[in-house]
């Protein structure tokens, strides 16, 4: 083994590079003896928590992940279902949280970057990207920075390769001041007998790079720091990848128009441990054996050594095995897209991987220990207290000055400033933009066929009680889907926590979980794709760390037959409005309470997932029965911000009855009760027979028309009036 | 009316444009390779949307070098019509087959929402199917919309009636110092120009995204509609 000039492989170094002393005595067990230097990088990365989700995974197992329409669940680069007429939906949605806070534009830009490459891998054209983000307290004066940065990362690379961002959602809390989130998800369409998976097959065949060159950048990823390696030449690097968009558009049209030849055995890109994580895992699962010589790598600097090109993170490279008589197809297909392509190895029989550079071996690892011998914790957990029940609260504002304030402040403001950033119409398939429908929806080319997407994760029900959370998140990405008329299918995970050595982190962690496998359960909606990010932290003023909001950011995808059926909440003229839904008028963690009392306690509403499901397919049926011309779920700020949202996005008023009697009116306004949906029928009468004749329960809201939304009280707010105040919080931030 | 699009390494609406297209046409127009140096016969060109060669150097900088574009300067020496939308827009200013040139938006950011055109002539392939004075909605998509040029040309181009398309309002009013309704900073608010022969027109907006009910309207529609009643199905 040639380590020359390199330093010496210990316990020591082990741990500098992330592993345990535990797991640097099974390393020198698998192997008989001290590995290298380029070994021992391959293990950390392999075993690090990114890679082997060693914490998490014992809580993943015990989620939902099929159906009669799942066609790949975990295990591929992202989720694959059904949607019909041959056609299968392929998403997933990941996170580039720690980059996105050193260098926002940068870390957003390689976040949506990364995951476009994990669904076009498996021979699908991206049709839609989405996002979660999450950022710090608006007053924090370094959260303006970040937003500017992460808004136009996200919008740099998806306007650039082409792919429509559609929706999306964003938060402000304090929790993450140090730590913002952002999670990025991309849907694409494939023929159901065209995916492509990466396990290796073939022994001879060879192994193909194609995409950008080979640098430095990214070499410590998550598993170390830079500076005690080589200072002098590694301190001055950023520590951040750099995307390449163009690269990206290039490498889509490449890899698809070679996919509909039939050259490739095997293809997945190369993303996080780069190189490493691509051959391992492709080798891996085939049950073959890998040789690479890293002398035909294309690399964009000089004296790269084994270890570096192994580690690396340069973004837009994909690893492939192909029919060796297709090398030449394939090769024509890169040069015409301008892009490197080199054979870099071919496939074995003997199970291992085995790395060569410069006439030394460099790594020579059995494969199967690597991959069936990674650490597996089952980390302690610790009950989060059971919030105390919120006691009897005033309200000091009344009704309208409420609904004024809510509609202004940052998690309900309009977010047009952020998706007027970001192309949202490139493809010319999309039916419905951002801040028209409560779920995005996207048409495929030649067909009939709808897709209904969203992001969803209410993070302060999450950390009041994070079973309750979990599954709140589920239902109300089921629910956005089910607003437009369309069936929901799947969803794709991205689980965002703290550090998982906190037994109340991880017990955070279990009982979301629990909570989302729950209302996976309840509601047929599977987990097909996922993502965990732990660790995330952030530094109060008195130097202590605490764990950010639980946040288990869920995507979900739904399907409709006939696009034309799909309606948004734009409110319509002349309308009967309907409160579908039983309401308690729940104002523990409503954003009420936050907004207009500033408290940040209570428990979060009940959800009910009999009732969600029960109230979901019968407001379903009747849209698709063409009875429901709008309809918005009830989610933050409750029914009465939902029907302003109504009207500020149909620029029809509205005017309100009473709310039932026997409750105080903000808690009925107010209160974030779960399951129900604001409808807009031209029959109300018929509508509440159907739904009485079901056992739903609904009732009269009012009815639509006017300029303006007119109280039970009298008092009429213009939608003029209420666009002003819902407008004015992004650019008061951002553009001053 | 054969159309064909010409594709350079990182457009990426074109596939938007041959849908608008193939509504209008019944046919599905020609996919042109930018390193192509022949044409087929064609009735129109179009350059699409999107970031040719990522947009480095400057937006259609490179593209305007590509090799088929001097086959399409000879299409349009010999009289040929040619669309440019956004980037082809860009690209055609670049290789100064339209003057002037796109500079980054004013308020230095992406913009991606609905803008209103006001029709400036009636009597061109383009825009015979509105009258002078219409106004149709269209999503715009850019970074660096901002039309100028030296106020000669700027001169040159109201006297002759060379601009196509301003930003207005829903109502038609312009008001090139208003951000809500001349997004992008355009000088004179200006959206679209034509060539002194009228045949050949670059716009920043897409009108190929709005031709379908389903997608929100088809106020761009009539733009294609007309090419096909000027230049023959």
């Amino acid at each position: 083994m040639s380590n020359a000039g390199q330093k010496t492989v210990d316990e020591a170094l082990a741990r500098e590079f992330g592993l345990t002393a535990d797991e640097y005595g099974n390393v020198l067990s698998i192997m008989g003896r001290t590995p290298s230097l380029t070994e021992l990088g391959i293990f950390s990365v392999m075993w690090s928590e990114h890679c082997s989700y060693k914490s998490s995974r014992v809580w993943l197992k015990t989620l939902p992940t099929t159906a009669p329409w799942v066609i790949h669940g975990p295990g591929e680069n992202a989720g694959v279902v059904d949607i019909g007429q041959g056609l299968a939906a392929i998403f997933k949605m990941e996170s580039h949280n720690h980059p996105s806070f050193i260098e926002p534009y940068q870390g957003a830009a390689t976040g949506v970057g990364g995951i476009l490459r994990d669904v076009f891998t498996m021979g699908a054209r991206p049709v839609a990207n989405l996002n979660a983000l999450r950022f710090g307290d608006p007053a924090n004066p370094q959260t303006r920075r970040i937003v500017d940065g992460v808004v136009r990362g996200v919008g740099g690379y998806g306007n650039c390769v082409g792919v429509p961002t559609v929706g999306g959602e964003v938060n402000f809390h304090p929790s993450y001041d140090g730590n913002p989130l952002v999670n990025a998800m991309t849907v694409g369409v494939a023929r159901q007998d065209r995916i492509f998976l990466s396990a290796a097959a073939g022994l001879g065949n060879p192994v193909i790079y194609v995409g950008s060159s080979t640098g430095r950048d990214g070499i410590h990823g998550a598993t170390m720091s830079s500076s005690e390696f080589d200072e002098d030449a590694l301190a001055k690097r950023p520590t951040v990848q750099v995307g390449d968009p163009f690269v990206e558009k290039l490498l889509i049209e490449a890899c698809l128009e070679l996919m509909a030849t039939d050259a490739i055995v095997a293809i997945q890109d190369m993303g996080a441990a780069g190189l490493t994580s691509s051959s391992v895992e492709m080798a891996g699962k085939g049950g073959v054996g890998i040789d690479l010589d890293l002398d035909a790598v294309p690399q964009r600097e000089r004296g790269m050594s084994a270890y570096e090109m192994m580690l690396s993170e340069s973004q837009e490279r994909m690893l492939m095995v192909l029919r060796p008589d297709r090398t030449d197809v394939a090769r024509t297909i890169f040069e015409k897209w301008e892009l490197e392509f080199a054979v870099i190895g071919h496939l074995t029989d003997t199970g291992r991987i085995v790395v060569r550079h410069k006439g030394a071996v460099e790594a020579d690892i059995p494969l199967a220990p690597l991959a069936d011998q990674a650490p597996l914790y089952h980390r302690p957990t610790a009950p989060s207290p059971a919030p105390a029940p919120l006691g009897p609260v005033t309200d000091p504002v009344g009704t309208e000055r409420a609904l004024m304030h809510l509609i202004g402040s940052p998690d309900i403001a309009s977010r047009a400033w952020v998706y007027n950033q970001y192309d949202s119409t490139v493809g010319g398939q999309t039916v419905r933009r951002p801040g028209s429908a409560d779920a995005a929806i996207v048409k495929i080319d030649d067909t009939s066929i709808g897709l209904a997407l969203t992001t969803d994760c209410t993070p302060r029900y999450c950390r009041a009680d994070a079973r309750t959370g979990g599954a709140q998140a589920v239902a109300e990405a089921w629910r956005n889907i089910t607003a437009t008329g369309a069936r929901p299918l799947a969803v794709t995970d991205n689980l965002n926590f703290g550090n998982p050595e906190k037994p109340e982190v991880m017990g955070q962690f279990a009982a979301a979980i629990e909570g989302m496998g729950d209302a996976c359960r309840a509601l047929d909606f599977p987990v097909v794709s996922g993502n965990v990010s732990l660790y995330n932290e952030t530094r109060t003023p008195d130097g202590t760390t605490t764990a950010i909001l639980p946040t288990p950011a869920i995507g979900g995808l739904g399907v409709l037959e006939d696009v034309s059926q799909a309606i948004g909440y734009g409110m319509q003229d002349d309308c009967d409005l309907i409160l579908v839904g039983e309401t308690r008028g729940e104002l523990g963690q409503s954003l009420w309470l936050r907004e207009i009392h500033g408290r940040e306690d209570g428990a979060p509403p009940v959800v009910d997932l009999a009732a969600e499901r029960a109230n979901g397919d019968f407001v379903r049926a009747h849209i698709l029965g063409g009875d429901i011309v709008a309809c918005h779920d009830v989610s933050d700020g409750g029914v009465l911000v939902g029907l302003a949202e109504m009207v500020m996005a149909g620029g029809v008023g509205c005017t309100l009855v009473a709310p039932q009697s026997g409750m105080r009116p903000e808690a009925f306004w107010f209160g974030e009760d779960q399951a129900r949906y604001i409808v807009a029928v031209r029959k109300g009468e018929t509508f509440l027979s159907a739904a009485q004749a079901a056992g739903i329960a609904a009732r009269p809201l009012g009815e639509s028309g006017g300029d303006g939304l007119t109280l039970p009280q009298g008092g009429t707010i213009s939608i003029a009036r209420l666009r002003s105040a819902h407008e004015a919080f992004f650019p008061a931030l951002m553009d001053r | 009316m054969k159309a064909g699009i010409v594709v350079f390494p990182g457009t990426n609406r074109e596939r938007d444009m041959a849908i608008a297209l193939k509504r209008v046409t019944g046919q599905a127009p020609a996919m042109l390779w930018h390193r192509d140096t022949t044409l087929p016969k064609l009735d129109l060109i179009v350059l699409p949307g999107g970031f040719s060669h990522g947009d480095y150097l400057r937006c259609g900088a490179m593209a305007a070098h590509a090799p088929l574009m001097a086959e399409v300067r000879a299409f349009a020496a010999a009289g040929g019509h040619i669309l440019g939308v956004c980037n082809g827009f860009q690209i055609l200013t670049e290789a100064q087959i339209l003057p002037g040139a796109l500079l980054r938006n004013a308020n230095l950011r992406f913009l991606s929402q609905d803008c209103h055109l006001r029709v400036e002539r009636a009597d061109t392939a383009f825009t015979r199917l509105w009258a002078k004075g219409d106004v149709f909605r269209t999503p715009m998509a850019h970074g660096d919309g901002n039309y100028v040029a030296d106020p000669a040309t700027i001169e040159r181009l109201e006297g002759e009636g060379r601009v196509a398309f301003r930003y207005a309002r829903p109502d038609g009013t312009v008001a090139a110092d208003d951000q809500a309704h001349n997004p992008n900073g355009s000088l004179n608010a200006i959206a679209g120009v034509f060539s002194e022969n009228l045949r050949i027109c670059g716009m920043m907006p897409h009108p190929e995204d709005l031709v379908d009910p389903l997608m929100g309207g088809e106020d761009g529609k009539p733009l294609f509609a007309g090419l096909v009643e000027a230049l023959g199905r």
